[in-house]
This record gives C-alpha cells, sequence and structure tokens, in this order.
C-alpha cells in the first residue's frame, strides 16, 4: 500500500526546515547540516561541542514530542528486514561523512547556495536512492 | 550560552519540520525513491518548500560583513568535484534508498519507540565514529 501523496504538510514540514537552517545561516553563520552536525562530534574541538549537542537534543525532543501526540509520524517500524536495515545505517554513515554532507547539507544548504558540489552529490544519492529502492521494492514486494 | 540555547530551538524547528513533512516515515522516502509502485511525490515539495526558504535566505548573505551573533561565516567553499564526493554520495544514497532514513530523520526518531529505527540509528552512528577514527589515524601518519 503506497503512502498518501501529502503536498501541503510536506512542504510546510520543508518550509520550517528551511526556516531552522535559514536562523542557523544569518545568525551564526553555520550551515545546519545534518551529518556534519553529528560529524563534529565524534572529532570535537574545543568551543565546537555545545552547539552542536544542543541541535542533536533539539531533533530528539522534537522527536519524542510527535511521539507522544502523533506516534503514527515518528513511531513507525521500516518494512525491511533487520539486517538490511542495519546495513543501510552503515552506509548512511559512512557515505555521508565520505562525501561530506546528506540531504540537508548538500540538499537544502548546498542547492540553495548553489554549490556545484551539492547538485552533483543529490544528482548522484537521488539516482542511486530510487535505483535501490526500485530494486529492493520489485524483489521482495515491501514499500518499507 | 544564547548560541548554543538558538541551535536548540533551531534543531527543534527542524525536528518538527521533519515530523510534519513526513519525512520521519520511511515509507514516505521509498515510496518517492521506489519507482515501480504508486509513487508518491511528497519528499519533492519537502525540499521545495526548504530550499524556496533558504535560498531567499542566501541572498542576505552578501549584504551583512558577518553573521548577526558571530564574527565570521563558516560555509563551504569548495567547488571542485572529486572521487569522495561521488563515491560517498553513491554509499548514501544507497543506504537512502534501503532503509528510508536520512541522517535527520533517524535521530529525530531514534527514541520515538521504533526498533528498526534503534537499529539504523545506531548502526549509522557506529560507522560515523568508525569514519572519524580512520580519518584521525590516517591524517596522524
Amino acid at each position: 500500500m503506497p503512502p498518501e501523496f501529502t503536498p501541503f504538510s510536506s512542504a510546510l514540514g520543508g518550509a520550517l526546515i528551511g526556516l531552522s537552517a535559514s536562523a542557523l545561516l544569518l545568525i551564526q553563520g553555520r550551515v545546519a547540516g545534518i551529518s556534519g552536525i553529528i560529524g563534529g562530534l565524534f572529532t570535537p574541538r574545543a568551543g565546537d561541542i555545545g552547539w552542536r549537542v544542543a541541535f542533536v537534543v533539539g531533533l530528539v525532543v522534537a522527536g519524542i514530542a510527535a511521539a507522544l501526540f502523533t506516534p503514527e509520524l515518528v513511531a513507525v517500524e521500516v518494512d525491511r528486514a533487520p539486517w538490511m536495515v542495519g546495513v543501510a545505517g552503515v552506509l548512511v554513515g559512512l557515505g555521508t561523512r565520505i562525501g561530506n554532507g546528506c540531504t540537508s547539507g548538500h540538499g537544502v544548504c548546498g542547492l540553495s547556495r548553489m554549490s556545484p558540489r551539492s547538485l552533483v552529490s543529490v544528482i548522484t544519492f537521488m539516482a542511486v536512492g530510487a535505483l535501490v529502492a526500485s530494486l529492493v521494492g520489485a524483489l521482495t514486494g515491501a514499500s518499507a | 550560552m544564547k548560541n548554543v540555547l538558538l541551535a536548540l530551538l533551531a534543531g527543534l524547528v527542524f525536528g518538527v519540520g521533519l515530523v510534519v513533512s513526513g519525512m520521519t516515515q520511511p515509507a514516505k522516502v521509498v515510496g518517492f525513491l521506489d519507482l515501480g509502485s504508486g509513487w508518491d511525490p511528497s519528499l519533492a515539495f519537502v525540499m521545495g518548500g526548504a530550499i524556496a526558504v533558504h535560498f531567499l535566505a542566501y541572498r542576505l548573505v552578501p549584504k551583512l560583513e558577518r553573521p548577526i551573533w558571530g564574527s565570521a561565516w563558516a560555509l563551504p567553499t569548495r567547488r571542485d568535484v572529486d572521487l569522495r564526493l561521488v563515491l560517498g554520495a553513491v554509499l548514501f544514497g544507497a543506504g537512502w534508498g534501503l532503509g528510508g532514513y536520512c541522517p535527520g530523520p533517524a535521530l529525530t526518531s531514534v527514541v520515538a519507540g521504533a526498533s528498526s529505527t534503534l537499529i539504523f540509528t545506531s548502526a549509522m552512528l557506529a560507522a560515523m565514529w568508525a569514519h572519524s577514527l580512520w580519518t584521525t589515524a590516517a591524517e596522524a601518519r
């Protein structure tokens, strides 16, 4: 059963993501790239830790609040075998660090900045993501 | 201190945006990426909404001498496309299509209660940690 198309809530949620990224950019001069924000916590530098931890705490608190009020939006199991979910996590962790960014850093921030590196990254991860999701979908009949 | 509070608020708004947009549901991400059955274009609207706002914010950057609370811009300046960039995007795309999570939604939902989110996010953080150990060791050589 494919999920419903939600143009309005998706665009509204997207605008909130853009607003958050814009606040970090204009007020602190920083890029709201999630993989970069987490990655910086594994190679900590003095004076560059507090804001990263605070941002991640903000994300997790939003998730906890959503779990209390709208669990169907956040507490959902992936329709994949657990080993596939683990492999997917490793690929996302390694790939975003090797390629310096994910959907937020290269996608939202990089495309807004009109960065050629980010454009190449987004086209690549979208194409590979579509290929893998379509293959897995065809082979297992699952919709994740 | 005010920078830490701002980052907390920004993380909160970012997380609410991810939930409202539907991106904390892997089925919606895979529904966009899987071109095979009942395509769901919602993800394009998330990107469109975010970029529409953030693109305007970037237009203000050249007009400001420095960030409102900061001393200097900490923005990427590289423009070259190299193998690492493409290889990283290939690995990330494969994991994204396989699991339906990218880093933001995975962290947002990590303690929401689904065991697969916990597996995905733990594996992702372990891989990021391993990568930092590897690069630190490589730099020391």
